[in-house]
């Protein structure tokens, strides 16, 4: 299939212009480790409670500590290359298990809340667009500079108040309900239940953002050639608008949708945290708590990757909305 | 027939050739007073208006806070956990240890205003140079720089901050650092296309053709011209510095001698279900302070980049 092979040929291009990119994300992990205080054999004589120099030295000398700089590079890029991010002396097991135990949750969260910020997002965007100047479109651009500059903990705190605390239709932190031995449909609805409150929460600023650019970018669609010619042609207004207008529309939606994975993974941090939620972000500010920072580097290397990763997605969805477009 | 020299007198002197053909110029001392357009920008935009003046009584605030509240905002001076209005003496009520709400509100516009200021002005150094650097020369130094520069853009900003915080030690002074080494990419972008199109004009070439090295013409004849856009982006990216404080003190990842809005919500968060407007008010004064910055920032950007608007 042509279409197929094209959209391999794009993956190819694109995943091969990231390389520069992993090896400078590598290299700068390398320097915070180098920055942080400390280094393994202290932590093991930390551990231990009592070291000789002479231990100590033979520690460094075992783990390569002693070697210049560049060989240490070159290790840390082997381990990296064998998937091996280091072990965590807190909770006493390999940094990478640590993190894919926590990546699940945070990424099932994530998901979420981009999902309905962009379904939300771009519905509000495109009836702002559809009434501009009108009241749906000021009311609903106040509502959008007002979430614009709510802080989402801040928004997942009051939510806790309004929802959880007050009316109590939800609960208040958790994934799920401890012990609960639900199966089935329970359990999702369960499961669902946790979610909404984070998952709105942490959407509250995403969905302002992709409607302000939704309306934006129909409007500007809504003046081009194509648009008098479809309307010329005798399509209603609705198909016109969705059609038409709205798909043409969505390029620089997943263009910033791409773009923003990086401040979602930033935000579940906070969001996690407010909601007890067992994610990655959890996982980081314990890490910070504990001065455990192999594990604290290595969610900075793979949230780097997933920020990568996404805007490969990004790449391949705007080859398949608009065959024009090729990479450079 | 003009005097030649004068004519590229003329030409090289960045403001007048591009007077009529650009909007920017109105930032540029002129036939009309920096003033006289601010207030037609103000006078013609209810929002932005609003903004500023929220803006003005945050600045105010934070500059009068010692003279309205004297001693230390983590004193414990009342009884504990009183509602707003419940005593006189401290309208805005008391956190669970007897500070004064009222107190940590004033003192922690200071250091919010501070750090988003210092931050952003940080960012704005390094941007300013890298991407004014890879824009001017080209070549192989910017090719490097936007490798660089896409680097710090995908590595999670937040992220990147807290690592920065927890290698180093929670001063104001290294949460600024890191703040300011996060978030530059924006400006290195802006600034680069801006200088890469500018470069190419006439008054550049002019200016050139003197003899005038890289130094003057990086500084004198294209930063100036280039620096509206960028200016307008700087009310955004002090909003954003202090969303970035607030959410870093609201962990306890901050200054443990300052008090802020961040960390006033992280201590009132226990009593989340009692005295819930511990958590509130701080919120509140963050959500108004972002909005007055992003308010003038649509309102500068609907004038000085037509072409951006609503783009961010």
């Amino acid at each position: 299939m042509p279409h197929l092979a094209r959209l391999g040929g794009v993956l190819r291009r694109t995943a091969w212009q990231a390389v520069p990119t992993v090896i400078g994300i590598v290299v700068l992990n390398f320097c915070l480790l180098q920055l942080l205080p400390g280094d393994a054999a202290d932590v093991i004589a930390a551990e231990s409670g009592s070291a000789t120099v002479e231990g100590m030295a033979a520690l460094r000398a075992h783990f390569g500590l002693d070697l210049p700089a560049l060989n240490q590079l070159l290790g840390y890029l082997n381990a990296l290359a064998h998937l091996d991010l280091g072990v965590s002396p807190r909770h006493n097991l390999p940094v990478t298990s640590l993190i894919a135990s926590r990546l699940g949750a945070t990424l099932l969260l994530m998901g979420t809340a981009l999902g309905l910020a962009l379904l939300a997002g771009i519905l509000f965007g495109a009836v702002m667009a559809v009434t501009v100047g009108r009241w749906p479109d000021r009311i609903l651009s106040v509502a959008a500079l007002l979430f614009y500059s709510t802080p989402s903990f801040w928004l997942g705190l009051m939510a806790i108040v309004l929802f959880a605390v007050k009316l109590g239709w939800l609960p208040t932190g958790g994934n799920a309900t401890i012990d609960s031995g639900l199966a089935g449909w329970a359990w999702a609805a369960d499961r669902a239940r946790h979610l909404a409150l984070p998952a709105l929460a942490m959407a509250g600023f995403f969905v302002a953002i992709f409607s302000r650019l939704t309306r934006a970018a129909m409007l500007e669609v809504r003046g081009q050639d194509f648009v008098r010619t479809a309307e010329a042609k005798g399509l209603g207004p609705f198909a016109v608008t969705v059609r038409h207008v709205l798909r043409n529309a969505l390029i620089p939606v997943t263009t910033v949708a791409g773009m923003q994975v990086g401040t979602l993974l930033g935000g579940s941090v906070v969001i996690e945290v407010v909601f007890s939620w067992p994610g990655l972000g959890r996982l980081a500010l314990e890490s910070v708590l504990s001065r455990d920072y192999h594990v604290l580097l290595g969610i900075l290397f793979l949230s780097s990757l997933l920020v990568i990763a996404a805007n490969l997605l990004v790449d391949l969805l705007h080859a398949w909305l608009d065959p024009r477009i090729q990479v450079r | 027939m003009p005097d030649p020299a004068r004519l590229l007198r003329a030409l090289i002197h960045p403001l007048r050739p591009r007077r009529e053909a650009s909007p920017t110029t109105d930032f540029l001392p002129g036939s009309e007073s920096q003033g006289h357009v601010l207030w037609r920008l103000l006078s013609h935009s209810p929002q932005a208006l609003f903004g500023v003046a929220v803006l003005a009584l945050v600045a105010g605030t934070a500059l009068t806070a010692g003279w309205w509240y004297p001693d230390d905002p983590l004193a414990m001076v009342a009884p504990p956990l009183l509602w707003p209005g419940e005593d006189p003496a401290f309208p805005l009520g008391s956190d669970s240890l007897g500070r004064d709400v009222a107190a940590g509100l004033v003192h922690g516009a200071k250091v919010s205003l501070t750090v988003g200021l210092v931050a952003a002005i940080l960012s704005l150094g390094i941007g300013l140079t890298v991407g004014g650097l890879g824009g001017f020369f080209g070549g192989a130094l910017d090719d490097a720089l936007v490798r660089v520069t896409e680097l710090f853009q995908t590595v999670p900003s937040f992220l990147f901050v807290i690592v920065l915080v927890a290698i180093g030690k929670p001063s104001v002074t290294v949460i600024v650092t890191a703040i300011g080494l996060a978030s530059w990419p924006v400006i290195a972008r802006l600034v680069r296309a801006e200088f890469r199109s500018l470069r190419e004009t006439e008054f550049v070439l002019a200016a050139r053709s003197l003899g005038y090295g890289p130094a003057r013409l990086i500084l004198r004849e294209i930063l100036p011209n280039a620096l509206p856009p960028v200016i307008v982006t700087t009310s955004v990216l002090v909003a954003t510095a202090i969303l970035i404080e607030s959410a870093l003190s609201f962990l306890g990842m901050g200054d443990p001698n300052m008090v802020s809005w961040g960390s006033m919500i992280g201590d009132g968060r226990d009593q989340l279900r009692t005295a819930w407007f511990l958590t509130a008010l701080p919120g509140g004064a963050i959500l108004l302070t972002v909005l007055a910055l992003n308010l003038v920032g649509d309102a500068l950007n609907d004038r000085f980049n037509p072409r951006l608007r609503g783009l961010r």
